[in-house]
């Protein structure tokens, strides 16, 4: 028994990802979108009416990463105006920054922006409640990954907690359905002051392909501040953890 | 075609019938012709819904027969009389008669339980999901625990009832709707095929593959649309990767819930593997934006296929390896034997399908009973398992892991031998659907037996796409399975089975 543990062990090794910041993901993973050459007129409008979820806007050209569900249609169609990079990073605070225009290269979380209560209070340490309201399970499966062996994100202290009590601020994911919206409301409530709102997942940020919904309720957005998009659909545990990371500068910028 | 004595039509998995074939009975020869449909024991019910047709509420009713792989199609028209309930002698049908009456108002009599399934907005109940009155157990040696909408974890949200007597459990509610997004609605009113693909990977986010080929398939098979023989070959790879993947997910957190950290800590990873799989092949971990309508922007090409088979290997050898002891591990065995029970004749009575199906014994697989996509081919073996408690749901996901990859290196091996061309390319535009026509599609996901219902008007639109998930059935397992035993036990009861909430309340 004892010899089969070990054999199982052996076959293990080591699983965790040593550097976080710094993993190149495959070419073929669908991150950060890059406009690589402005659209103009019909081709643009093209792009703007294929969109599913109307991420893209013309004048000027750009796509807003809050809304777009990454099915990377837009490249396929023009491979020379847009193209999905595997960069994971993407998380930002300013909802500005959502908006990809030609020029992005790169988005990063602006700490200037950031709510002077929250940049002095929150330095070391994290402790989240999640929140599904209408989530699909696939941005809650990545955030229970994002503490999984691999990922391990329990290292950098940033945690999920089981009462809000506990918690330095809530994670939401899904379209905050209208059944939800009460529950949400009291999870926040329980949490003590001062408090983060963390959107995960393009459904969270924009309410997705769910946006015109009637049986969706996103007052709770409107009445709160938002400190943290995580955009993707769903969003990798790395562009999660990296954002956190940023967020409460535990880590020094990577390198680009 | 209808058969001789014409009460119902006649189809199959995928195949489209002309709304006209099918005949417009009453509801009591309906109700007599279930009654008898039902004494054999291989017919079940996948959906059974409503459509306003114009100004009519006109019913559906499919019956799959799982010998002969036929589906017989009811339809009656609404009357607005109350009816009498189906779900008195065949339970299955309670969650459907529910459902019709949260939707349309139609009252069943003799129904043991008319409480709504989803709370969708404009609720007919007098009260919402805030002030729901639960069961209630008048008795001063009871008590009962509320758990959530929202949980310890990161999960869906969900309301568990329980009523105690000490620790012991006698009775669990679970309250659903939490989830609701209207999906059905969003899915007549985004009419691009686009924007309805988007959607049905949308459905339960860890069952895209299912959900995503099962529209697919319908809206190809309702337009005439042609796909080779490597696109059908990829779904089914992708469709097996799912069940592996999301398999791993589940043991493992089995492995989490019996604090057995070591086959947790094995097998987590083993899911990344896998899931990152998809990366390679389509950029997304969970399989979004692989299945489209008519083709596939990711055709597989060697390099990928040499890439993906060799993962696979790594994790069929070393999920092999941890399965063996799990069997093994004498705190593991005391842990799950025998708690949870579902019987047969629960399962049978209730209608439970996939998982909750099988590990009780009951052979219920659409991939053998009505074969679709390259299940023709590959014929996929049934594993039994009849004790049906927790144990024998972790031997089903085990065994079914183990079988699924040993399909996906028999499919990738198809494909490395087989000079097969690039599959087709995603269809462009909207496509014209068969006017008048109604298609059944049943599809064997993760957690099992996948429905939806298409129905089109005379400009070949679809006014009416009916979606139903596994979970819609099974929950009633979770509730019966915990019965008389202690509260502490309901995580791992529930884990085992781990059902969808997104997919039950849409």
């Amino acid at each position: 028994m004892f010899f089969q543990d070990i054999q199982i062990f052996k076959k293990h090794g080591k699983q965790f990802i040593k550097d976080l910041s710094n993993v190149v993901l495959p070419e073929t993973f669908t991150g950060r979108p890059e406009i690589i050459k402005e659209p103009e007129g019909e081709t643009a409008l093209f792009l703007q009416n294929l969109c599913p979820t109307k991420a893209i806007d013309i004048n000027p050209f750009s796509i807003n990463i809050g809304k777009c569900v990454f099915c990377k249609e837009c490249q396929f169609r023009c491979p020379e105006n847009i193209v999905f990079t595997n960069d994971f990073r993407m998380a930002v605070n300013c909802p500005e920054d959502l908006i990809v225009t030609y020029g992005v290269h790169k988005l990063e979380v602006t700490r200037e922006i950031m709510r002077p209560e929250i940049k002095s209070f929150f330095k070391k340490t994290l402790k989240l409640r999640q929140v599904s309201a209408g989530g699909d399970n696939s941005a809650e499966l990545e955030l229970n990954a994002a503490g999984n062996v691999n990922f391990d994100m329990g290292r950098f202290g940033i945690e999920f907690v089981a009462s809000p009590r506990h918690a330095d601020g809530i994670v939401i994911t899904g379209p905050i359905s209208g059944n939800m919206a009460e529950a949400l409301q009291k999870t926040f409530d329980a949490i003590p002051s001062p408090k983060l709102v963390i959107l995960a997942g393009t459904d969270a940020i924009s309410g997705g392909i769910f946006a015109e919904s009637n049986s969706i309720n996103r007052k709770f957005l409107s009445a709160n501040t938002i400190d943290l998009y995580l955009p993707g659909n769903p969003p990798h545990p790395l562009t999660i953890i990296n954002g956190l990371l940023y967020f409460i500068n535990l880590k020094p910028l990577p390198k680009y | 075609m209808s058969n001789s004595n014409n009460t119902f039509a006649t189809t199959q998995n995928y195949v489209p019938i002309p709304l006209g074939d099918i005949p417009i009975i009453s509801y009591e020869i309906f109700y007599n012709n279930i009654k008898n449909s039902f004494a054999e024991e291989t017919n079940h019910c996948v959906n059974y819904f409503g459509t306003l047709i114009e100004g009519e509420i006109q019913m559906f009713c499919c019956i799959a027969d799982d010998k002969s792989g036929e589906i017989h199609v009811y339809s009656f028209i609404y009357e607005g009389k109350a009816l009498l309930s189906l779900s008195k002698t065949f339970f299955a049908f309670h969650v459907f008669e529910r459902e019709l009456h949260e939707q349309f108002g139609i009252e069943f009599e003799e129904h043991p339980w008319l409480k709504p399934i989803r709370f969708e907005t404009n609720s007919r109940f007098g009260y919402d999901i805030e002030n729901y009155p639960f069961f209630k157990i008048e008795s001063e040696h009871t008590h009962q625990v509320g758990v959530g909408p929202v949980h310890a974890g990161i999960i869906e949200p969900g309301h568990f009832r329980f009523h105690c007597k000490g620790e012991e459990i006698l009775h669990l509610e679970i309250q659903l709707g939490y989830q609701h997004r209207g999906v059905e609605k969003v899915f007549i009113e985004k009419n691009q095929i686009f924007q309805r693909n988007i959607l049905a990977e949308n459905i339960a986010g860890d069952t895209v593959i299912g959900h995503a080929t099962t529209f697919c398939v319908i809206a190809e098979q309702l337009s005439n649309t042609q796909i080779n023989e490597k696109l059908i070959i990829e779904r089914t790879i992708a469709l097996e990767y799912e069940r592996v993947a999301m398999h791993l997910s589940d043991v493992a957190g089995i492995c989490t819930d019996v604090a057995y950290q070591f086959g947790k800590s094995v097998v987590e990873p083993l899911r990344t593997l896998t899931i990152n799989s998809f990366i390679n092949w389509c950029g997304n971990r969970f399989g979004k934006g692989l299945i489209r309508v008519g083709g596939t922007n990711y055709s597989l090409n060697e390099s990928i296929i040499k890439k993906l088979y060799s993962t696979i290997v790594d994790v069929e050898e070393r999920f092999d390896m941890i399965s063996d002891r799990l069997f093994n591990l004498p705190g593991m065995l005391s842990r799950l034997d025998n708690l949870g029970k579902i019987s047969l004749k629960q399962a049978e009575s209730c209608g439970f399908v996939g998982l909750s199906a099988k590990m009780a014994g009951l052979e219920r697989d659409i991939r053998q009973t009505h074969p679709y996509l390259y299940y023709k081919n590959i014929k996929p073996e049934f594993v039994a398992e009849n004790k049906g408690d927790l144990l024998a749901r972790l031997y089903v996901r085990t065994e079914e892991v183990k079988n699924s990859i040993t399909y996906i290196k028999e499919l990738f091996e198809i494909l490395l031998n087989n000079n097969y061309k690039i599959s087709n390319k995603p269809v462009i535009g909207n496509i014209n659907y068969i006017p008048n026509a109604l298609i059944v599609g049943l599809n064997e996901g993760w957690r099992g037996e996948i429905c939806h219902t298409a129905i089109t008007n005379m400009d070949g639109n679809i006014v009416r796409y009916k979606i139903k998930d596994p979970s819609l059935h099974n929950w009633m397992a979770l509730a019966l399975c915990v019965r008389n035993l202690e509260i502490s036990d309901f995580p791992l009861c529930n884990k085992s089975f781990d059902l969808s909430y997104c997919g039950n309340d849409l």
